[in-house]
């Protein structure tokens, strides 16, 4: 579904990822861990399409087409979907409006009817549900005033009404309540098909025990240093980053 | 040069040979004499060189005359589901034969009610504009409402201009209601020639204890149009009065609105959206003056600046010693579109009282980028999503305007203007 080779970006000049190397196929869960400051965020980035990181090497294939020549709402229309680590407040735009706007150009890329107003209501209750979400805070401005669990949440239900075939959550994780990461990681397995998949970008392992990954990554510097099963972020838990950066950083040197 | 230029101005604009209201006539050109006509060095004038733009392109400095309105033209220009009384004027006089007579409104022309205090409101002194439209208006318009009577239904202005060599147009309304008066106006201004025109226009509104009044602007009159206004109002006490004002297109525009808050428990309410273009110059001179306690004053204006455009917002709040425990809150916030628009906006508040509430502000930036972002990501397309974050922008100011029928179709202007669609 998703091949990412070689792939280099920069911001303002400065190079953030060194050479990436990532395949992803449908059906598979993949998480992305490491430091601060690594590239993880600018890598879920990059791959939405975020104007300000500059492609300086590489390619991103997403289901046989260049993913990099497209704008960032044909990335959506193709089926990638980017839950942001800060969701936007937008006042004066209504979440509801927003979403209809959303998925009717969604669907009509794909070739799907727009749906009318009831249409787009039941599906809007039935979305809610998987993340709990109150249809009050829907009849507001998008996310004007939501608590921090509130707006991962609403990523989550936005992920749910665009049904994209390619999740990216962006540290979806960090600033939540044991109860809100549980709502949230529902939603998320709920998704989950054979013909989707989903990467995680975290710092915590703890998410992992809500969202089991199949392949875990470890980016530091720019690049994966290492990747293995989910027992990889059992011992990033217990021993910490220190010896995957000696270990990079002597390679580095050799 | 411009010294004999300006002078020829000044003698021509004031028309010595309307009649009536001779005492007023005779303050105003005194006013105007002790005033001038606003040079480069003006401080009410300094962003917007009206002066000079008049003689650049008003070659013929009459008044325009009044021409014949018919039905149908009334019919084909009144907004879209209007439903209300429609007065109409031609240049500025009233045209009574095309003009609904509104029930339970006194409706006449000013020379029939000679005792009116023109000028008592809207004080010439105030305003070298306002002194020239008192010293040679040729007719108002006296709309008398009386007391208790709520209109239901609004009272539109529908105002055309036929200018054939850029000739001077002055309407002056009065409007005065009695206690527990309920009432809405909306002006709408149709430019039937490309010619350039320019309107002077004044209002003055006498209100009584408990009114509440709305008054409804929309300046869309293509890019020929000069015009200077002033609107000012009385407030009485437990009384509100709120002044929306849309503006989309113009040469230039200013607008002198003023609020004085002479009774307690009163509120006075001004709200503007611009949305400007090519070489478009909007100028809001708001004024509100808190003269007893216990009184309120909100104010919201927003731009949206294009191309070449400029705007310029100067809001005055005064108040005085004795207004304890006022509310006043203003506001000023512009999105610049372009390198070359630009904005001069300065908020000006007067405090002497010492137990009151008050806030300014004022904003000026580009649209948000990683709101664009956000929305993008979610499927939208750029200009789309441009649309609707600048839309969302305007939306705030167009919520206060009362009317059904008039905000949807100043909502459909915006949209159409934003290339925002829901």
């Amino acid at each position: 579904m998703l091949s990412i080779k070689n792939l280099h970006a920069s911001i303002e000049g400065t190079p953030i990822l060194k050479g990436i190397n990532l395949e992803v196929k449908a059906g598979e869960v993949h998480a992305i861990m490491g430091p601060n400051g690594s590239g993880k965020s600018t890598l879920a980035s990059v791959l939405a399409g975020r104007e300000e990181y500059e492609v300086t090497e590489g390619e991103v294939i997403f289901n046989g087409k260049n993913l990099l020549d497209f704008a960032p709402e044909v990335r959506a229309r193709e089926g990638v979907f980017l839950a942001f680590q800060y969701p936007v407040e937008i006042p004066g735009v209504s979440s509801t409006n927003f979403l209809r706007t959303a998925v009717n150009q969604v669907r009509e890329y794909r070739g799907l009817d727009a749906l009318d107003a009831v249409k787009f209501l039941t599906m809007m209750k039935e979305k809610m549900k998987l993340v709990e979400i109150d249809q009050k805070l829907l009849s507001r401005s998008l996310n004007e005033g939501f608590s921090g669990g509130e707006k991962k949440r609403n990523e989550i239900f936005q992920m749910a009404m665009l049904d994209p075939k390619l999740a990216i959550l962006d540290e979806t994780d960090s600033g939540l309540d044991i109860d809100a990461l549980k709502i949230v990681s529902n939603g998320v397995n709920q998704l989950k098909t054979k013909d989707n998949a989903t990467i995680m970008v975290t710092h915590y392992q703890r998410l992992l025990d809500y969202i089991v990954p199949d392949f875990v990554h470890v980016l530091y510097n720019g690049r994966i240093v290492k990747s293995g099963s989910k027992e990889l972020a059992l011992e990033l838990e217990e021993k910490g980053y220190d010896w995957i950066k000696e270990a990079a950083d002597s390679e580095v040197i050799v | 040069m411009s010294t004999l230029i300006k002078q020829k101005t000044i003698e021509t604009l004031i028309d010595l040979s309307q009649k009536g209201f001779e005492s007023a006539r005779t303050q105003a050109r005194e006013a105007f004499a002790s005033q001038g006509m606003p040079g480069v060095k003006s401080e009410e004038y300094k962003f917007t060189a009206i002066t000079k733009k008049l003689e650049q392109r008003i070659i013929d400095t009459s008044l325009a005359e009044s021409f014949e309105v018919s039905k149908e033209m009334v019919e084909a220009h009144v907004f879209e589901d209007f439903d209300g009384d429609v007065l109409v004027f031609a240049n500025g006089f009233f045209q009574q034969g095309v003009s609904s007579s509104v029930a339970g409104v006194a409706v006449s022309l000013l020379s029939e009610k000679p005792d009116t205090e023109i000028g008592s409101i809207a004080k010439p002194e105030k305003d070298p504009f306002c002194a020239i439209n008192q010293a040679s208006f040729a007719d108002g318009i006296f709309i008398g409402i009386p007391k208790n009577t709520q209109l239901e239904k609004p009272i539109l202005f529908l105002n055309f201009t036929k200018i054939t060599a850029g000739q001077v147009v002055q309407p002056r309304i009065w409007i005065e209601a009695g206690d527990f008066v309920e009432a809405t106006f909306i002006e709408q201004t149709i430019n039937l020639t490309p010619t350039s025109s320019f309107v002077n226009k004044v209002v003055e509104i006498k209100g009584g204890a408990n009114t509440h009044l709305h008054y409804y602007r929309l300046q869309n009159e293509g890019t020929n149009s000069l015009a200077i206004s002033n609107i000012e109002t009385d407030v009485q006490k437990d009384s509100t009065f709120s002044s929306v004002v849309i503006s989309l297109s113009g040469e230039m525009l200013r607008n002198n609105l003023s609020q004085n808050i002479v009774g307690s428990n009163s509120e006075a309410n001004m709200y503007g959206l611009y949305l400007l273009n090519g070489k478009t110059h909007v100028d809001n001179h708001t004024n509100v003056d808190h003269t007893v306690p216990h009184a309120e004053s909100n104010e919201l204006y927003k731009g949206i600046l294009a191309d070449h455009s400029r705007g310029v917002f100067n809001g005055k709040i005064f108040v005085r010693q004795d207004a304890q425990k006022t509310n006043a809150f203003q506001q000023n916030n512009n999105i610049l579109l372009s390198d070359g628009a630009v904005i001069n906006t300065k908020p000006q508040l007067e405090i002497w009282a010492d137990d009151v509430k008050c806030s300014h502000g004022c904003t000026t930036g580009q649209l948000d980028e990683e709101a664009l972002f956000y929305i993008q990501s979610r499927g939208i397309d750029k200009i789309q999503a441009k649309g609707l974050l600048l839309y969302a922008f305007a939306g705030e100011v167009l919520e206060h305007i009362k009317n059904e029928s008039f905000k949807s179709y100043c909502t459909q202007l915006v949209e159409d203007r934003l290339g925002a669609k829901f």
